[in-house]
């Protein structure tokens, strides 16, 4: 009896589930341009195991009928502050920012990633399976360490801590720093130039942690893992001058690793970005001279910056009234609109689902998830329709191989008030 | 202009009927014409009345030149909830002059052949801050709240307008024909919000609708007890908002009283000019609301809040045209339903501020099918350019929640909704005989994500031609700058 409850237990884990396989689906693999009609895409032990046409189905596996609608993989959202932040206008319940701490790169997001976030369950509904907690820089140009977060509802939230770094450079950074570019570029190339000094002898006295030390020795440490290359530097940058700016560290710092956030006028120096080799995170919609480090935004950034070469990432980054992972779908689609006007520059639908998917994956150095292929994670989502339409849903969605329940305390608070017609209790009772 | 306009007026009950929007200029100039005409009938001088210009800032837009056009083959969603497949219209004179399945070709009219492509009243967005928090976004453009006091009705955003704001080619670009300025919410009582179409002019007056009313901005909730909380005034605290609130509009009552025992007495020849009472701009504002004639506006984002708002109304006798943001108003869509009020919505935005911690994907659908007004609105430079997405994300939601929605239907949450919204209804937001051809032509079915505007027509004028250069504007900031006139 004891054993028996025990197997059944061991049953229900997912480990242990029985493999899936779905069938008669129109794969969306975000390898290239490679779409697979017909395809069958078997999932065991949180691994994608098989994909192709038309695969025989193993015994005992689950099958889901796709009915030819899109699979893809999961949307992978790139910064967040999913975790860090609740509710952005309740300052109690946003570790993103530390306004008045001592130590900047130093901070490490980990530890503060709230897995009961109500936000989780929004944006996996919405097909999103991993996301980058990134901080928000505070008190200097560094921000801290991100950290890459799982959206599954079960099992560790934090799959890897201090994945990257975060700086602020340009015209807030210039504020952070005490009010001008040239005081950012002080503080950063002082901390990295102090990182180099400590990777090359770790018996160096470099940084204090006196209130006067303007290196702290914990800001130091935290940046060797950045000069090594180790980790990479998520840079905020939207001048094309800045852009140029940060892709000449490589010549100081060898080893570093940048990706350029932000970034609305790449595109007028596309081709040195994609020479740099460094990777772009930006928006698909901005287009408005909002400051004037970003004059030159335009829409076609995106079209221009893939077709230069360079791995374009979409991110629900600020700037946009309501800008949420949720949306990445949206972006990526507009991304594709951009380019079927004349005189726009686009993606294809394969490259915009990339710059969601396979994109930040590599990016973030998620090797084992972001397409659906063999020895891949299984993170995988089936959609009733374009996943690129604004009128398309999940309506599976898996991560590691597990099956997501797809309700949130939004969709709860749409049912309670569906009916408004007055009952025998007020709706606060549960039906 | 001067403030107060003074005429001598004999034919006072037209007057008071008469629109407030008709120039007082035009009544002096009337009024002394009959005097001059008929002197030998007017027995003794006619009395003097003191009376509040209405219209010190009229609008000078003037529609430019257009071509007798014919769009045949499209998809027509007509603003109103009516589709048409395979349609055509006819736009003339700056009119819509027929639609329908088959619709004359005068000779010598431009025809658009269209299959494939859809046809849409253009989207109006009710809530913008275009020109006011213009880009760039600097401190010195920063022109949308008077934040000196928790009432300031007596500013008018139009007098913050930038003109030359960028963001106004990027919303025509997007299929935008009219949009609705409002003032900021830091304040209980915001000021005057005015509707502008994206058509750039030198001066705001240039890009005014003509004839459209005003609105007062309104403001609930956390803004305003955050703003004036923080400077230790009042008000800090919900409570404190709704008693600062109607301690002025006890105040306009009786300055609308004063006013209006005034003006019998001085159209009965019982009372002399300096018996006027004095002016005050901020509570012209407000009586203006009392009297019907000025909109009310009003950001509210909880549903409890919204209620004590309407129990306000209904004590001041004054009437809420629309709820702005009202993330929550899908949990008293009935009540919003019997007060005719409209829900001027976001698609999804929710979980920023405490207040819109219960903002749901599913609020619009919810209000729609509950038979309330609903409005898709931007508050956003950015988001005025893709309302129709807003809307597809919208119907989406609804279809979820097993509320289909038909797309010619959902079209009047952008076109129709919201020019009755603005007072405005009559003129513009469908596309049916006689009424301005504020017209766009899509690329695809409007709220797929791959369709764009590729023609939009103001007033039976090509305003902008994706195709076209010529046809899309460069603000005066951009010139000069990198990418100015690319597509964008």
């Amino acid at each position: 009896m004891k054993r028996l409850a025990i197997l059944a237990l061991l049953a229900s884990a997912p480990a242990f589930a029985a493999p899936i396989a779905i069938t008669g689906a129109t794969a969306l693999t975000a390898r290239g341009e490679e779409v697979i009609r017909n395809a069958t895409i078997i999932i065991d032990a949180g691994r994608i195991t098989a994909i192709g046409a038309g695969l025989p189905v193993p015994a005992g596996a689950t099958v889901i009928d796709a009915k030819g609608l899109p699979v893809t993989p999961g949307i992978v959202a790139v910064p967040s502050d999913l975790g860090l932040t609740e509710v952005g206008g309740v300052r109690e319940t946003n570790d993103g920012s530390a306004r008045t701490s001592p130590y900047s790169a130093a901070l490490d997001m980990a530890g503060a990633i709230n897995p009961a976030s109500l936000h989780f369950a929004i944006y996996r509904m919405a097909g999103v399976t991993r996301a980058a907690a990134v901080p928000d820089a505070g008190n200097a140009v560094f921000g801290g360490q991100g950290a890459l977060l799982s959206l599954a509802a079960s099992g560790p939230t934090v799959t890897r801590a201090r994945a990257f770094q975060y700086v602020e450079l340009g015209e807030a950074g210039a504020q952070l720093a005490g009010g001008s570019r040239p005081a950012a570029y002080a503080q950063l190339l002082g901390l990295l130039d102090a990182a180099k000094q400590l990777a090359a002898n770790p018996a160096a006295t470099v940084g204090g942690e006196d209130s006067g030390s303007l290196t702290k020795r914990r800001d130091v440490e935290a940046l060797l893992p950045v000069i090594a290359g180790t980790q990479a530097l998520m840079v905020h940058v939207e001048r094309a001058a800045d852009i140029i700016e940060v892709l000449k560290l490589k010549a100081r710092y060898p080893a570093l690793r940048p990706v350029l956030v932000g970034a609305r006028e790449a595109w007028l120096v596309a081709a040195q970005i994609a020479r740099a080799a460094v990777p772009v995170i930006t928006h698909s919609l901005y287009d408005l001279p909002d400051d004037f480090e970003g004059l030159a935004a335009s829409r076609n950034n995106v079209g221009v910056l893939q077709a230069a070469g360079v791995t374009v990432v979409l991110g629900p980054l600020g700037g946009i009234g309501g800008t949420t992972p949720v949306n990445l779908p949206g972006y990526a689609g507009n991304a594709v609109a951009q380019g079927l006007i004349p005189g726009g520059k686009g993606l294809t639908r394969a490259q915009a689902l990339a710059s969601i998917t396979a994109n930040p994956a590599r990016v973030l150095g998620l090797s084992d998830t972001g397409t659906l292929e063999v020895g891949k994670r299984a993170d995988v989502v089936l959609w009733d329709g374009d996943p690129l339409e604004l009128t398309s849903s999940p309506t599976n969605v898996w991560i590691d191989g597990v099956a997501q329940s797809l309700t949130s305390r939004q969709t709860e608070l749409a049912q309670r008030y569906k009916t408004l017609g007055r009952t025998d209790l007020p709706l606060q009772y549960p039906q | 202009m001067a403030l107060l306009a003074q005429h001598e007026a004999n034919r006072g009950e037209w007057l008071m009927k008469s629109s407030y929007l008709l120039a007082t200029a035009i009544l002096a100039l009337a009024t002394a014409a009959s005097a001059k005409d008929k002197p030998a009938e007017t027995p003794s001088p006619p009395p003097e009345v003191i009376r509040v210009g209405k219209d010190p800032f009229p609008s000078q837009y003037k529609p430019y030149p257009g071509v007798t056009t014919v769009i045949r083959g499209a998809t027509i969603y007509d603003g109103a909830g009516r589709r048409i497949d395979n349609g055509m219209i006819r736009i003339e004179g700056g009119k819509i002059a027929e639609i329908g399945a088959s619709v004359a070709v005068p000779a010598g009219a431009k025809l658009i052949e269209a299959a494939g492509k859809y046809v849409t009243a253009g989207i109006i967005d009710i809530h913008s801050h275009l020109g006011v928090y213009p880009s760039p976004g600097v401190q010195a453009h920063s022109d949308g709240n008077e934040a000196t006091s928790p009432a300031r009705p007596e500013v008018w955003a139009e007098h913050s307008v930038w003109p030359q704001d960028p963001g106004f080619s990027r919303a025509l670009a997007g299929g935008i024909t009219a949009l609705h300025v409002l003032p900021g919410s830091a304040n209980l009582f915001g000021g005057r919000g005015t509707t502008l179409k994206p058509v750039y002019g030198r001066s705001v007056q240039e890009m005014k609708f003509p004839g459209a009313p005003y609105s007062l901005k309104m403001a609930c909730g956390e803004n305003p007890k955050r703003v004036y909380g923080s400077r230790n005034q009042l008000p800090s605290t919900r409570m404190g908002n709704i008693a600062y609130a109607r301690q002025l509009w006890s105040d306009a009552v009786i300055y609308k009283r004063r006013w209006d025992d005034y003006t019998k007495r001085a159209e009965a020849g019982t009372a002399k000019p300096g018996d006027a009472p004095r002016r005050e701009l901020a509570l012209d504002t407000l009586a203006g609301v009392l009297s019907g004639e000025i909109l009310v506006q009003n950001h509210c984002y909880r549903a409890d809040e919204m209620a004590n708002v309407i129990s306000m109304s209904h004590e001041f006798g004054y009437k809420v045209t629309a709820f702005h943001h009202a993330v929550e108003s899908y949990k008293i869509a009935d009540m919003l339903k019997a007060e005719g009020i409209c829900s001027a919505m976001w698609a999804d935005w929710y979980g920023f501020k405490m207040e819109s911690y219960d903002g749901i994907r599913e609020n619009i659908a919810l209000v729609n099918a509950a038979g309330a007004c609903a409005i898709v609105h931007s508050d956003d430079a950015n988001g005025i350019q893709r309302l129709n997405q807003e809307a597809a994300k919208a119907i989406a939601a609804g279809r979820r929640l097993g509320l289909p929605i038909a797309p010619e239907l959902a079209w009047t949450w952008l076109s129709l909704n919201p020019a009755k919204g603005l007072g405005i209804g009559d003129r513009t937001g469908s596309l049916e005989v006689g009424k301005a051809a504020d017209v766009v032509l899509w690329s695809a079915e409007p709220f797929s994500v791959y369709a764009r505007p590729m023609n939009v027509w103001i007033d039976g004028a090509l305003m902008y031609d994706w195709g076209d250069p010529k046809r899309r504007p460069i603000a005066d900031f951009e010139l000069g700058q990198p990418g100015a006139g690319d597509v964008k």
